[in-house]
């Protein structure tokens, strides 16, 4: 193990063990961001996926969040569905609505692609509130029950605060496994050369709609997961607002870095908590501090990190045959 | 005789420019065959045509007796046809292992078990091979970005081979590529024909790398096949003199 994998160990065990003693340091408006951050985090994830793994961009995944939210709420509220079933339901169906969603990306990219994943957002917000009937409208639907696990509620702030993390960890675990296998490979050669990647027989037509669909499922879990957190939703933090926050969270932490959104969740959810105590200039210094650290390492925060952390490069080895010439 | 690969009256136009005009040749198993003319004289159009880049707007292309006319790369690629391009194309943030494990990783298994399995796809050993047989091992960690140029285009033969390919087409392995490199070069693949019985379809401008490497050569002006046959047969043709020099 090299000085810079020790130094991330070091780190990451430094922030579990901080976030595991949490609750006995934060009161429950703290602990509410905490799981706020979580529950992002997975949505960001996905997002992640699809565009920093694979290259597509996409400004839907607000909506996925909405999607599977709205399906935890539903089948809880009105249905009384057990949340495990949400799970199932709310993953399954935005795996097959990114799945769809990712057809465009096949024909179009870049801009464009961003354009028909936009217009996307804005018919499921539409969707979110005008059919009362099912999503209860504007009036949005509240008593989104808390899990049980073992016959133990999860309903205070620190029990559910720890099945967010638990959460975040299992899917952690799940992503680094998969980008780490020859799929995430693939993704890499999907977003740096799909006509190379098409030569050595990577299917891209078929990664590229794997990506959409793990990243819309992604951020359908991050959605059940809202919505026990906040046990009240309506339409309105599932507009194109909530997936532009998803995006700048993956560009600011690093997109395509697997601690990339971890960290941008950081900026998007916490940061904003941090400068109030400016007062009402809090937004301006975030907005500020996000369009510097732009400006300054568009790799973003994790890709800053990486240049103090990278060992001193040296120069490929020349073989002395080549030297010759 | 039955041919590995038999292009039938392939025809490419764009609007009104025809790049490809009826060109017809087959490549038998063993062979390496060289495709040569003057810039813009359709060879590069021929080959995307042959790959599944381009769809041709007339004609057959066969491979092993099947009709792979318009078949998807990645689909052309599981069947044994592999390529190199013109211009490099590795992926610069993967180092020299990865790109070559990437090369052949679609090749092994199904999904489940590239998803499951592990991360080398079980193709450790043949990546190292490759490595070695390439004279890579110096360079097996480093990011393939940091390569110089001449060692990217190895790397990117390598990949080629990486799938154990019945054919490979290689576009302008030569360019720009410095002498000793160069040398290196065409010792592998004169190497790979021998050992594995690869057949080359190898597209250059460098006369003396194709005269040196192939057993047969196509040349083409124009869109159409002005002469073939062995390197002597075709440096002495006066067509071949003509459309070179422009008299």
């Amino acid at each position: 193990m090299n000085a810079r994998n020790i130094a991330i160990a070091a780190l990451s065990a430094v922030v579990i063990a901080a976030l595991l003693a949490a609750p006995y340091a934060l009161k429950s408006y703290g602990l509410y961001i905490l799981s706020l951050w979580a529950v992002t985090t997975i949505g960001a994830i996905g997002l992640n996926l699809t565009l920093g793994y694979a290259g597509q961009i996409s400004l839907a995944q607000g909506a996925f969040v909405g999607i599977g939210a709205y399906c935890t709420a539903i089948l809880t509220t009105k249905y009384g569905y057990p949340l495990p079933f949400t799970y199932l339901v709310a993953f399954v169906s935005c795996f097959s609505i990114g799945w769809v969603l990712g057809y465009p990306a096949l024909r179009v990219e870049h801009h464009y692609l961003a354009f028909v994943t936009l217009a996307f957002t804005t018919l499921v917000y539409l969707i979110f509130r005008n059919e009362e009937w099912l999503t209860g409208g504007v009036s949005g639907i509240g008593g989104i029950p808390r899990p049980v696990m073992f016959g133990y509620s999860l309903r205070a702030p620190a029990e559910f605060y720890y099945f967010c993390l638990a959460n975040l960890a299992a899917i952690s675990l799940a992503f680094w496994g998969l980008i780490r296998s020859p799929w995430g490979r693939a993704f890499v050669a999907v977003r740096e050369n799909p006509v190379r990647a098409l030569s050595l027989g990577v299917d891209t037509r078929r990664y590229t709609l794997i990506a959409f669909a793990l990243g819309a499922g992604l951020g359908g879990i991050s959605g059940v997961l809202l919505a026990q957190l906040v046990q009240f939703i309506d339409p309105s933090p599932f507009s194109l607002t909530a997936s532009l926050n998803l995006l700048l969270m993956v560009v600011v932490g690093g997109s395509g870095y697997f601690f990339g959104p971890f960290v941008g969740a950081i900026v998007a959810v916490l940061l904003p908590e941090w400068l109030r105590f400016s007062g009402g200039l809090y937004l301006i210094c975030y907005a500020i501090l996000v369009m510097v650290l732009m400006a300054f390492c568009p790799t973003g925060l994790i890709g800053l990190a990486g240049r103090f952390l990278k060992p001193v490069s040296k120069p490929a080895p020349v073989p002395a045959r080549e030297q010759t010439t | 005789m039955s041919a590995l690969l038999s292009v039938r009256d392939l025809r490419k136009s764009f609007g009104g420019i025809v790049a490809v005009d009826g060109v017809s040749f087959e490549v038998h198993d063993g062979e390496i065959l060289g495709i040569i003319g003057p810039n813009g004289s359709g060879k590069s159009t021929l080959f995307n045509c042959i790959l599944g880049q381009l769809q041709p707007s007339q004609g057959e292309v066969r491979f092993e007796g099947q009709d792979i006319t318009g078949m998807r790369p990645c689909d052309l690629n599981r069947r044994g046809v592999s390529r190199t391009f013109q211009l490099l194309q590795i992926f610069p943030q993967l180092s020299v292992r990865e790109n070559l494990i990437l090369a052949g990783q679609e090749h092994q298994g199904t999904m489940t078990t590239r998803l499951f399995g592990p991360r080398d796809a079980g193709l450790a050993s043949a990546a190292e091979k490759m490595i070695d047989f390439f004279r890579l091992r110096h360079l097996a960690d480093e990011l393939a970005s940091s390569l110089s140029y001449g060692q990217q285009k190895l790397l990117d033969a390598a990949m080629a081979f990486m799938s154990g390919p019945r054919l490979v087409l290689l576009d302008e392995p030569a360019g720009g590529v410095n002498l000793t490199m160069l040398e290196s070069l065409r010792e592998r693949l004169r190497a790979i024909n021998a050992e594995q019985r690869a057949t080359f379809i190898v597209i250059e401008h460098n006369m003396e790398f194709v005269m040196a490497l192939c057993t047969r050569i196509v040349v083409l002006a124009e869109g159409r096949i002005i002469a073939q046959g062995d390197p002597a047969s075709v440096r002495a043709d006066e067509k071949v003199i003509e459309a070179y020099l422009g008299h």
